[in-house]
């Protein structure tokens, strides 16, 4: 199967009148826009991503649009628009971009209920996925840009999507959204990982998007079960540890981090249980990523 | 000046015609029922049975929101549970409106139906001991400053909303239909002396058949923000396709809003669900209700022009040039309806102004918090 890719060309002329539809995992986005950071950023972080087969449908229909009156002239903002409707404030022009990436998780994360959405990354290897929830600020991004630099295959680094048929763990590789000291962190640890430009005085900071490694987005069609839930916690100094956590206690923390739990009622507990049945959990703390990549492919390496 | 028919009323009307859409239809069809809350509506008038005939593409945002609507139905449920609790220290009975009521009653509106919040009736002089009860069990006042509550209290037909402190789901307390400032009176005794009690409750009631069907159009077409009006004439067309199987119904229906002072909104809810939905209403209803609820002919134009755009989706497939102006002088006349104009004026500009220094839209940043 050859698969036409996302290159400038095809960016340029999509995003006049048609909108671009390319397909991120399981979801076929179409977006409009022509706000020169966004065009530029879709060229450098989504470039390996599958043009939708189809531009007759699309799960999403995303504008991102400089905001008119006045203000243009002295503090430009953009509008997100999830086909025509506002959900949010406008944020500055400078922040398109990465409006654009919370944009999609807001949209997908109120309306895909044929999942279970846990706010986690996930990341896969030998076809075992490995669940990361956690709350901001507990590194969970920095970890998983880490282990996809070092052959873990991304599934995504801000929702687990747990397919409400058959509990399998479906892939949405999109770039994965590093704040502050982790930027450089990761920059360091994997040099040949491609950034985009650093967005400074977001509500998170100083962002930046990695790209997602171009196998991970070339395999954005292949499932996984789950086998693992890890919940990561980085602590200044400490040795990678990794503790047994009880399974309810896990089932409980997952719940508490689903988007659309209370959507999904009784199934929803039904699929969230079955997941943590199968998987072992753990706590982990960790302040080395070199130390953590061995603890964690100890893990794939176990039968 | 007849506005074209928009691809959803046409699926909704003939829920079959889901066969014949192409791919680029349904894209059309499942954005504007996202946009008019009427998703979840159009996936529970698709059969399961027949999912393996539609696109694999469109299933999902089928089941999606079917999902979703399950939901809101089984906490509207657990809702009124909880309300006929908090008033068992009153003597007073919980009245359930429009939502609330097709779900208690299990009315065809219910099928599909999103819903924002659970409206009740009381009697005037309950209202204190209802709000000091249902404080007690949880519900407060919440996000109202001392002009709100003045707005409320004074002008309006209800209290503040009441949020759930722990659950979040909000309670309108009504204690009439209309508001005390507007041009129309409807009598809330006499709605209150027609309450049906609702078989498996021992304090829940609804209104009478006859004045849901009156106070569903009453709502609608005295409401000023009508980016979900499309949704509410989809529950009028349900109740009055329900309800006509009642021998005498049609009779009844135009008897009693002429005795309640609502022929006007009667007429346009018999004028637009028929128009929009193809309901079927009797020549003799429809004659009836034109007799004396029709406006004036100059108005009664003007009002088609404005109607037959606002109930559309508020989607850009929806609009022609005049829909943006359209929704903003129906916006206007329901306030004017609702209050005279020296009260209107300040009342419009401090709106306008708190809108504009107080954004309440969610930061696109904080996903978790949402």
């Amino acid at each position: 199967m050859s698969l036409s890719r996302i290159s400038n060309l095809t960016i340029l002329n999509a995003c006049g009148d048609e909108g671009l539809y390319f397909s991120v995992g399981p979801f076929i986005v179409c977006l409009h826009t022509s706000i020169p950071s966004v065009i530029e950023g879709v060229a450098l972080l989504y470039g390996d991503y599958p043009i939708a087969e189809t531009s007759a449908f699309a799960d999403y229909h995303i504008t991102l649009q400089a905001t008119a009156g006045v203000r243009r002239w002295y503090r430009p903002q953009v509008n997100f628009l999830f086909d025509g409707y506002k959900p949010f404030k406008p944020l500055p022009l400078s922040q398109s971009m990465p409006s654009f990436e919370w944009g999609l998780n807001w949209c997908i994360a109120n309306n895909a209920h044929q999942y279970l959405i846990i706010h986690a990354a996930v990341v896969e290897k030998n076809g075992r996925a490995v669940i990361l929830p956690a709350p901001p600020g507990s590194g969970k991004s920095t970890l998983c840009a880490a282990l996809v630099n070092r052959g873990w295959r991304l599934f995504s680094d801000e929702l687990a999507l747990i397919s409400m048929k058959n509990g399998n763990l479906v892939p949405i590789p999109r770039p994965v959204n590093l704040k502050n000291d982790s930027i450089e962190i990761i920059k360091s640890f994997a040099p040949d990982a491609v950034f985009s430009q650093k967005v400074r005085d977001t509500n998170k900071g100083t962002v930046s998007l990695m790209k997602a490694p171009g196998e991970s987005a070339q395999r954005s069609t292949e499932v996984a079960r789950a086998a693992w839930v890890v919940f990561p916690s980085y602590l200044a100094g400490a040795d990678a540890t990794l503790t047994s956590k009880p399974k309810a206690q896990a089932c409980m923390a997952l719940a508490q981090n689903a988007f659309n739990y209370n959507v999904l009622g009784a199934q929803g507990f039904k699929v969230l249980s079955s997941v943590v049945d199968a998987s072992d959990c753990y706590e982990f703390g960790y302040s080395q990523l070199d130390e953590a990549i061995e603890v964690f492919d100890g893990l794939a390496a176990s039968v | 000046m007849i506005a074209k028919p928009c691809l959803l009323t046409q699926v909704l009307v003939k829920p079959e015609r889901c066969l014949e859409l192409s791919l680029r239809e349904w894209d059309l069809v499942i954005r504007q029922a996202r946009r008019a809350l009427l998703l979840s509506r159009l996936a529970s008038s698709v059969n399961e049975s027949i999912h393996g005939l539609i696109p694999d593409l469109v299933v999902p945002h089928l089941l999606a929101s079917k999902c979703l609507a399950d939901k809101q139905l089984h906490i509207i449920k657990y809702e009124v549970d909880r309300i006929q609790e908090a008033f068992q220290s009153l003597d007073a009975p919980v009245v359930v409106l429009k939502g609330g009521a097709y779900v208690v009653s299990g009315l065809p509106p219910v099928h599909g139906r999103l819903f924002s919040d659970i409206d009740i009736l009381v009697h005037k002089k309950s209202l204190d001991r209802v709000e000091e009860v249902m404080s007690s069990h949880g519900w407060m006042v919440t996000h109202v400053d001392a002009y709100d509550e003045h707005y409320y209290r004074e002008w309006m037909h209800e209290l503040p909303p009441m949020k759930h402190v722990r659950r979040g789901v909000v309670v309108d307390i009504h204690h009439t239909i209309l508001p005390e400032t507007a041009c129309f009176h409807p009598d809330p005794k006499k709605l209150m002396a027609d309450i049906q009690l609702v078989s498996g409750y021992e304090n829940v009631y609804t209104l009478s058949d006859i004045d849901m069907v009156l106070h569903s159009a009453t709502h609608l077409f005295f409401e000023g923000e009508l980016e979900h009006g499309l949704r509410d004439l989809v529950d009028l067309d349900a109740l009055l396709r329900h309800f006509s199987k009642d021998e005498g119904f049609w009779d009844q229906l135009v008897e009693r809003a002429a005795e309640m002072d609502l022929m006007r909104p009667l007429y346009y809810a018999l004028r637009y669900t028929q128009q929009m939905l193809q309901t079927p209403v009797p020549d003799v209803a429809m004659k009836a209700s034109e007799a004396i609820g029709k406006p004036p002919a100059a108005l009664a134009w003007l009002m088609d022009a404005l109607f037959r755009r606002a109930l559309m989706p508020d989607h850009p497939s929806c609009d022609d040039a005049f829909t943006p102006l359209a929704r903003w002088v129906l916006y206007i006349r329901s306030h004017y309806l609702r209050m005279p104009f020296h009260l209107l004026i300040p009342h419009l500009v401090r709106k306008a102004i708190k809108k504009r220094f107080s954004p309440t839209q969610a930061d696109v940043s904080k996903l978790e918090e949402n």
